[in-house]
């Protein structure tokens, strides 16, 4: 399966862009742009978990958002069910929605606080036309159910709910129409180490369950690991690396991945007092003005002339049929 | 290793409208010259409260130190006046918060922040105190640290301002740097610069150090002994290879296993603790962790288990540490 042959791939992204504009002055001129996704090109294969991670900033969530058209993208395509979906109306966009679906990081800020749990999760069904109130009323208490809440808590309201309770809301909500495609934008960061597990359990069970695909966008390394078939990192609004779980960590290929990876605590003393910790120098720069050539070459330790002049092209270096992407002038020197 | 602080039976409530809070329930710690130690938890375990405490930095009211002692340096910080605390307080015992944005004021500039305590405790003039500044700058990594001084903390990142933080801190020579999660706030890759600088900053003028995190890995390479709470309590305490090694308490065993490990290839199902935490406006005269236990006895909902010596250095609070022991794996996955 390669890049290019989208007749397997259940959503096809090809140069994805978002640019978010800088205004400046009384005439409110565009003085610049903050490129913070800029030229992403991957498919999400039918039934995986696509795990996207990254540091803060570096476009992960617009990434999200601008598949779903919640962010209309400034440049490229997003084909999902033979729709391609920056072309569509409003009605007719309104009209996919309800195929893919997002779950929301902040289970605090993500539910309205005047509405019942019951409204909170019914509201897309009642968007979408489906049903009648009574069978409405139904679902809502299947789908509480299936996140693991008690039915009978359709009356109440989202401060009643503890984190981990109101991110299984927010599940519920997600799951009503019954999309296909769910991008769930670290659906766990806000939850404590206990209770993160039982959400990351949950959206492992729906999936199979229910057939569903994930884009799943996350910081933290691990659970990628653990949740994702396949891995894409970015940083500074491009993917830098897109392979299988076990061949990212294992067969890591960009600096900057080796870098994230080496940066990652386990939690073993003895495997932490021999590991060889690769650290990066300084910050990540601004998205509103990236640097020449490869993007990351600032903070590389293989910086050459070519890393600083030539943007790197995204390409496959797989091997037995594996895919394995990379933008990096050095990459073969790693495999 | 002389002893620096030690805590005995400290109790912290917070006496607040909805009922009393029982924030942090007769916990004993202690900490040599020059140890490093970290206190793990998840939010509402109390770990923060009892290091403020300590400080005399809980909002009183609606908080209170009930009982207790914290013999620092022969004194007992429980029992001094503002005035003497806030002597201690910056000099002798210095700390480092989780959110490098709001702990720095933005109006002024981060030499005047960095002064301000070298003026106030070691009588220092402007000149030499701005040279000590440059210098603390530069020992924790900002480049220019000199030309930097007059700058605003708008003008640093994330992880620059952590390391300002960093320096205010160590200004001052304390022999104990209190670190609450200094690192939540910052990207990884960020989180391991502070990790290094915090590690290296220790070989090289030796304060001891109490770190604060819900983040088990992070510590694991970090620190020399690990102090677990739960609701308020402590309820394992353990060098920390015997820690990771071999948990004997239910809930740091839990902890260990609902964590996937990135350099392990054949994951199993994470084994997630059933439940919530308790409500901390009850007293507790059974096991607070009963409820979530997988190897919950008839024994831990009838009494509180107090810590108990489970081998050279380490305790735990729980009934059933033999068992635990003797076991491998976690018990049940839910």
């Amino acid at each position: 399966m390669s890049q290019e042959n989208g007749n397997s791939a259940f959503i096809q992204v090809r140069n994805l862009k978002k640019h978010f504009p800088i205004l400046r002055g009384v005439l409110r001129r565009q003085v610049g742009a903050v490129q913070a996704v800029d030229g992403l090109t991957f498919n999400i294969y039918k039934g995986e978990t696509l795990g996207l991670v990254g540091e803060s900033g570096c476009g992960k969530s617009t990434t999200g958002r601008a598949i779903l058209q919640l962010l209309k993208p400034t440049d490229g395509q997003v084909v999902f069910k033979d729709q391609e979906l920056t072309k569509l109306s409003g009605g007719e966009l309104r009209k996919a929605r309800r195929h893919m679906q997002m779950i929301f990081q902040d289970p605090y800020a993500s539910l309205n606080p005047r509405m019942t749990v019951g409204n909170i999760v019914g509201e897309p069904l009642e968007i979408h036309n489906i049903g009648n109130a009574k069978n409405r009323r139904k679902r809502v208490q299947e789908l509480l159910k299936l996140v693991g809440l008690n039915p009978y808590f359709v009356n109440r309201y989202p401060h009643e709910f503890s984190g981990g309770q109101r991110q299984r809301i927010g599940i519920a909500r997600a799951l009503a129409t019954n999309p296909d495609f769910i991008v769930a934008d670290e659906p766990i960061s806000a939850l404590d180490v206990s209770i993160q597990a039982q959400v990351v359990n949950l959206m492992d069970d729906l999936k199979s369950e229910l057939g569903l695909t994930y884009l799943f966008i996350a910081h933290d390394l691990s659970m990628v690991r653990y949740i994702s078939d396949r891995v894409a990192v970015m940083y500074l609004g491009r993917i830098v690396e897109l392979s299988d779980r076990d061949q990212i960590f294992e067969y890591t290929l960009h600096p900057y991945t080796q870098a994230l990876l080496s940066a990652i605590p386990i939690p073993d003393p003895e495997k932490e007092e021999k590991r060889q910790r690769l650290i990066l120098e300084g910050d990540v720069p601004s998205p509103a003005n990236p640097p020449s050539g490869c993007r990351f070459h600032p903070r590389c330790s293989y910086v050459t002339d070519i890393c600083r002049e030539e943007d790197p092209e995204f390409r496959d270096l797989g091997r037995n049929g594996a895919e394995h992407w990379v933008a990096c002038h050095h990459a073969e020197q790693f495999i | 290793m002389p002893k620096l602080l030690e805590v005995n039976g400290l109790v912290t409530k917070f006496y607040t409208e909805a009922g009393v809070v029982n924030a942090v329930n007769g916990i004993s710690y202690s900490l040599g010259e020059g140890e490093s130690m970290a206190i793990v938890g998840e939010s509402g375990s109390g770990k923060s409260v009892s290091v403020l405490s300590i400080m005399g930095l809980i909002p009183t009211p609606p908080g209170r130190v009930d009982a207790g002692e914290a013999n620092f340096n022969g004194r007992n910080m429980l029992a001094l006046s503002t005035n003497e605390l806030r002597d201690i307080r910056g000099r002798e015992m210095a700390m480092v918060f989780q959110d490098p944005m709001t702990s720095l004021n933005p109006v002024l500039t981060v030499g005047r922040q960095l002064t301000e305590a070298l003026k106030l405790h070691l009588g220092m003039d402007t000149n030499q105190a701005n040279q000590r500044a440059a210098e603390m700058l530069d020992l924790v990594g900002i480049p220019n640290a000199e030309d930097r001084l007059s700058d605003y903390p708008h003008q640093f990142s994330g992880g620059q301002r952590q390391r300002i933080m960093i320096a205010m801190a160590l200004s001052c020579n304390p022999s104990v740097l209190i670190a609450d999660e200094p690192t939540t706030a910052l990207d990884v890759t960020i989180q391991a610069q502070i990790v290094e600088l915090v590690k290296q900053l220790q070989e090289k003028l030796g304060m001891a150090i109490i770190w604060i995190t819900h983040d088990l890995a992070l510590v694991a390479g970090l620190v020399e002994k690990v102090v677990v709470m739960y609701a308020g309590y402590i309820v394992e305490q353990a060098p920390v290879h015997d820690l990771y090694k071999k948990p004997l308490h239910p809930y740091t065993l839990g902890l260990l296993h609902s964590m996937p490990k990135l350099d392990e290839k054949d994951q199993t199902r994470l084994a997630s603790i059933a439940g919530l935490p308790p409500d901390l406006r009850q007293t507790f005269n059974h096991c607070p962790f009963a409820p979530r236990c997988p190897y919950v006895i008839d024994k831990c909902r009838e009494e509180n288990p107090p810590l108990m010596p489970t081998g050279p250095n380490r305790t735990s609070a729980c009934w059933r540490w033999e068992h635990i022991r003797e076991e491998t794996g976690f018990g049940v996955n839910v």
